[in-house]
């Protein structure tokens, strides 16, 4: 994908280190036998979140196929994926 | 009353001894499969996904710490519902083995089945979708249930 946002000047002096801080994300993927009432449940369940705010993300998997969730430090990520798969939830972690 | 209901002590569940004899088989299934150790197929594996499909070293590392938790916890919760198929009325913690339990059971029949979010309306005669489908309206029971009182 092209750019058209200005270039980042500045390099960061410990790579390492911006490497290791730099956040996860914790993702959920649509899949055609979880429910949706069960998708916004779980969410609902797991992170606390609002009924609505729940439902909104439920409805962003559905549509669009995925939704981030959560996120934060990798064994916050780590952590958040293993309780949503415990939950059957097909939930993934990347580096943001 | 047949399906599950909030009740004062806990969830009420009423199913016929054929239904609860069924829910008890199909854990007990699931069980052996998982404690097999074989090669798992497509059903099994669902129940696994890769936690990080890009990055192969954070992937190993959460099979590594992660996963063995998973599967303890996955297999806890099958035996609790193989257990307590038989109750009335279930607690907190067997309504959440339930809701984990009925809904892995799911995954990996739908998976075998191949279904999509448009089956019934394309193969409705499809032998396993009579379990699939029935697994399907428990778990919608129970989801209902415990989403009552969150």
């Amino acid at each position: 994908m092209s750019t058209l946002a200005p270039q980042r000047v500045e390099r960061p002096r410990h790579e390492e280190s911006v490497e290791r801080d730099r956040p996860w994300i914790v993702i959920v993927w649509n899949d055609p036998i979880n429910l949706m009432t069960y998708v916004s449940y779980v969410i609902q369940k797991l992170f606390g979140f609002p009924k609505e705010k729940a439902e909104r993300l439920m409805l962003q998997v559905h549509v669009e196929g995925k939704a981030v969730v959560s996120g934060g430090t990798r064994e916050k990520a780590e952590h958040d994926v293993a309780r949503l798969q415990e939950h059957g939830l097909w939930a993934t972690m990347r580096r943001d | 009353m047949h399906g599950i209901r909030q009740g004062s002590d806990g969830l009420r569940v009423g199913l016929a001894p054929q239904e609860r004899e069924l829910l008890r088989a199909l854990c007990s299934q699931l069980l052996e499969e998982l404690r097999g150790g074989g090669d798992p197929d497509a059903g099994l594996a669902r129940l696994f996904p890769s936690a990080s499909p890009d990055d192969e070293g954070a992937a190993a590392q959460y099979e590594e710490l992660v996963r063995p938790g998973l599967e303890e916890g996955k297999l806890g919760a099958l035996q609790r519902v193989e257990a307590t198929a038989g109750e009335e009325r279930l607690g907190a913690q067997d309504a959440a083995a339930w809701l984990t339990g009925l809904n892995d059971l799911r995954l990996v029949l739908g998976t075998r089945l191949g279904v999509t979010e448009e089956t019934y309306a394309d193969e409705p005669e499809h032998p396993g979708l009579a379990v699939y489908g029935w697994l399907t309206w428990l778990q919608g029971e129970l989801v209902e249930a415990l989403a009552a009182d969150l």
